[in-house]
């Protein structure tokens, strides 16, 4: 039984050091004045590129590992996010979340496979897709507003038939362009403009971003009649989904019309385009949006239905649509947080995505602390260094038997930490940036006239 | 305060435009229900022995989740808590009388001492042994479960004993898979019992063994009636308990109300830990059951039964008991009807999308109680 004790020390102080480097960058974003946010952001992004290139020895700071588990944890941090506005602050016990992530992850690298392969109809599709069917949800809600009191499932029958004929267009119109793009990813001996690597790099940013917004989009049409459950209902409903989600991907090359997915036995092949810019880019942009979200009135009719459904009804907020709201951005966050995921890793497997696994935000999230961003984001971090990182590591070096005690250590420490801290780690703390602005308190008791400048 | 004005009536009429549109919703879900009784009655007419037998398996799939579905909705309806972990004392108790079975030779016992009893005692008597130290073993293991993780967070957020109950979940699972304790390799079954296969036509025959049943015959097991039989007697005995005994009476006053039941010198916390002795030994059994039926185990063998009986109790309306058995009953067979006529990796998901379609035309399940405005 060997056991390496410097390299428990040096794991200890990367955890350390990403955490503090997450901290600071958000330290520097709640900031008050513009210059300082911007120097701080290009100061971060600078750091982390050095650390990244930086060789000590002949060894990087962070090698290949340490690299991987970082971009499992800017994932997990979208994820979690994305459920802790969805159970933390609106109170919607949600296990759905990893079926979206499911579906971000899918979704994306079909796009950036497709392309890849020189076929340019994933995107096409994709994009389109997205577009039209957001466009149809809107038009439908517009002319359902003439029509207030109609039963949700009517709603819903009318949304789902608007979407199916907005993608059936999306798929036509998708395969019928595929075929003018075609010349422009040149031959093999004269790479056309399409097939460059800056073209790519384009691609893989929209894949991600309509991977998260079709999530979205599906989150729309499932959570409208679900969301009418009562909590426990809906949370066994979404971990239904979950589960329809994951057959449809083992079944991906029979049922569904995507044999490129290979169903149960796994996609190989999607490129790796993932950098560390590209997950630290979509990681600060979805905590930007969701601590904007949190801190507008928006955010606070969200929380308010947390509090109490009927006193917020008395206040004017329209409980259905604001739970519906937290719902679909969430996904969204999940949808990309998916994408980031899958062209890390290259390859995509049904049980990724497995309802067991998808225990794991829901822990995390509770772990942080529910209504937590910054307990959340910190959670994340510190989840995957420890489970898939150290103690992976680190059980492996005392013996073949050991990994598989990773899982039994696990849910004791999860056991504990439930009965020394039921509220969390950091209970509803924030931190820096994600805290609420300060508003400056109005003058008078006068109704306002004009717009009352925000913190920012 | 006679100057406060009434609210004025608004102008919107009571019905609203919205209300008329309900025929969309409806037809909606009139058109899913005729596609799919389109679809039964068409296998019906094509093969209906094939049907009949389908259903059969179903119905055996359903009494075994009913049997789980219990643990799961008494357990929710005293203390409002999924309790993942049911699944697992489920698989716990399949593996105990396994090792019952072959290490310690349990199911012979009364022949190694009145080495006079008649074979056919034996066997009954044996498998009884079996089924009663497995049910047993799961009533300790869920009682231990109960004092060590559930009841510290008796005043706790909801989340945190949820939490508690996966991790309870995953550590069974996980510790399980060691190689000293089950394993976590699938292990072939060795049933306390034989099985003997029974075919009906014109009359119920035993059929012998290596030989084909007969044309136009439906058959099915020995298993299928002691299931049948013993989830059928379990839900009387449950009956009985609750509606009858003083500690049923105990169980519901605690679910209906528990501070008031403490006030009216209610044990409660014996009164949950009974509750979940009761499903564990309900559990117990099922786990038996089901290793028999279906005789392959190891240590993740308790998520997908557990899963589905707690939908089942979901879908009969959580906290029913009779709504569990009925839910339990509909599970098996929509399960058993997709892997006969779409596909057998599709049960899962067909058994979901039907959980949540009922759910949209019931919020609460077919038996259950609307829920209560949040207190």
């Amino acid at each position: 039984m060997e056991f390496d004790l410097s390299f428990l020390i040096i794991s200890v102080l990367k955890i350390t050091a990403v955490l503090a480097w997450i901290y600071g960058l958000l330290w520097v974003l709640g900031h008050a004045s513009r210059a300082m946010k911007a120097v701080g952001v290009v100061l971060a992004f600078a750091v982390i590129q050095l650390a990244l290139s930086v060789q000590i020895g002949d060894s990087a700071i962070f090698n290949d590992f340490d690299q991987g588990l970082l971009f499992q944890a800017c994932a997990m941090a979208m994820v979690s996010l994305g459920l802790n506005l969805i159970y933390g602050f609106n109170g919607q016990f949600s296990l759905g979340q990893w079926g979206f992530y499911g579906i971000g992850a899918y979704a994306a690298a079909d796009v950036t496979y497709r392309w890849t392969g020189e076929d340019a109809q994933g995107l096409l599709v994709l994009g389109i897709g997205v577009l039209l069917g957001g466009l149809t949800i809107w038009g439908v809600n517009q002319f359902l507003r003439r029509y207030a009191g109609m039963p949700v499932l009517s709603a819903f029958t009318l949304y789902l038939m608007g979407s199916i004929a907005a993608w059936s267009i999306a798929v036509w119109l998708g395969g019928a362009l595929n075929g003018l793009l075609a010349p422009l990813f040149g031959t093999k001996d004269a790479p056309g403009l399409l097939s460059s690597g800056p073209a790519l790099q384009v691609v893989f940013f929209l894949a991600v971003l309509f991977a998260g917004v079709f999530a979205a989009e599906i989150s729309f049409l499932f959570g409208l009649p679900v969301l009418t459950l009562g909590s426990d209902y809906f949370g066994i409903a979404t971990l239904g989904f979950t589960i329809v989600v994951n057959t449809l991907m083992v079944n991906s090359d029979t049922i569904l019309p995507f044999p490129e997915m290979k169903g149960g036995r796994g996609m190989i092949g999607i490129p790796k385009l993932t950098t560390w810019f590209w997950a630290f880019l979509f990681l600060v942009l979805v905590i930007i949006v969701m601590r904007n979200l949190i801190h507008s009135s928006t955010g606070r009719a969200i929380m308010s239905v947390r509090e109490d459904e009927t006193a917020a009804k008395a206040m004017g907020i329209d409980v259905a649509s604001n739970k519906l709201l937290a719902f679909v951005i969430g996904s969204f966050f999940a949808g990309i947080g998916g994408g980031v995921y899958a062209h890390f890793i290259g390859f995509l497997s049904p049980g990724t995505f497995d309802f067991l696994v998808g225990f794991n935000p829901l822990i995390i999230v509770v772990f942080g602390g529910l209504g937590s961003m910054s307990g959340s984001i910190a959670a994340s971090f510190g989840w995957i260094f420890f489970l898939e990182g150290l103690l992976r590591v680190i059980l492996g070096q005392m013996g073949t038997e050991a990994p598989t005690w990773r899982f039994v250590l696990y849910p004791i420490a999860l056991l504990l930490l439930m009965l020394v801290r039921p509220q969390g780690l950091l209970g509803r703390a924030e931190w820096g940036f994600l805290r609420a602005p300060e508003v400056p308190p109005r003058a008078s008791e006068e109704p306002r006239r004009t717009p009352v400048p925000t913190g920012e | 305060m006679p100057e406060v004005s009434a609210p004025q009536p608004s102008a919107a009429p009571t019905r609203r435009p919205g209300a008329r549109m309900a025929w969309i919703g409806q037809g909606f879900l009139l058109l899913l229900a005729l596609l799919a009784l389109f679809i039964l009655v068409r296998d019906l007419i094509q093969d209906p022995l094939l049907f009949v037998q389908i259903v059969i398996s179903g119905l055996q799939l359903g009494f075994v989740y009913a049997l789980i579905a219990l643990g799961y909705t008494m357990v929710y309806g005293i203390v409002k808590l999924i309790n993942f972990a049911h699944g697992d004392v489920f698989m716990v108790g399949s593996f105990v009388s396994f090792y019952a079975v072959t290490r310690f030779q349990l199911h012979v016992w009364p022949a190694a001492l009145f080495p006079t009893l008649p074979r056919g005692w034996v066997v009954v008597i044996g498998s009884l042994t079996v089924m009663l130290l497995s049910m047993v073993t799961c009533v300790a293991l869920a009682v231990t479960i109960e004092r060590v993780a559930y009841k510290p967070l008796r005043d706790a957020p909801r989340i945190a004993a949820l939490i508690t109950a996966i991790g309870v979940s995953f550590f069974l699972e996980f510790f399980g898979a060691l190689n000293f304790v089950f394993s976590p390799r699938f292990i072939p079954y060795q049933r306390p019992f034989e099985v003997v296969t029974l075919y009906i036509k014109d009359g119920i025959h035993i059929l012998s063994e290596g030989t084909a049943p007969p044309d136009g015959s439906i058959t099915f097991s020995n298993i299928f009636v002691i299931i049948v039989a013993a989830s059928v007697l379990m839900q009387v005995v449950l009956q009985f308990l609750v509606r009858r005994t003083k500690i049923g009476k105990a169980m519901r006053a605690t679910s209906f109300d528990k501070p008031t039941a403490r006030l009216m010198g209610i044990n409660v916390d014996r009164v949950i830990s009974f509750t979940f002795a009761v499903g564990a030994a309900f559990a117990g059994l099922g786990g038996v059951l089901y290793a028999i039926a279906y005789p392959s185990i190891w240590s993740q063998l308790g998520i997908l039964p557990g899963l589905k009986a707690f939908v089942a109790a979901v879908l009969g309306g959580i906290g029913s008991i009779p709504g569990a058995f009925v839910g339990a009953l509909i599970m098996g067979q929509v399960e058993a009807l997709t892997m006969g006529y779409i596909s057998t990796p599709m049960r899962d998901a067909v058994a979901f999308t039907v959980l949540i379609i009922v759910l949209l035309v019931r919020p609460t399940g077919i038996f259950g109680e609307p829920e209560k405005e949040k207190a």
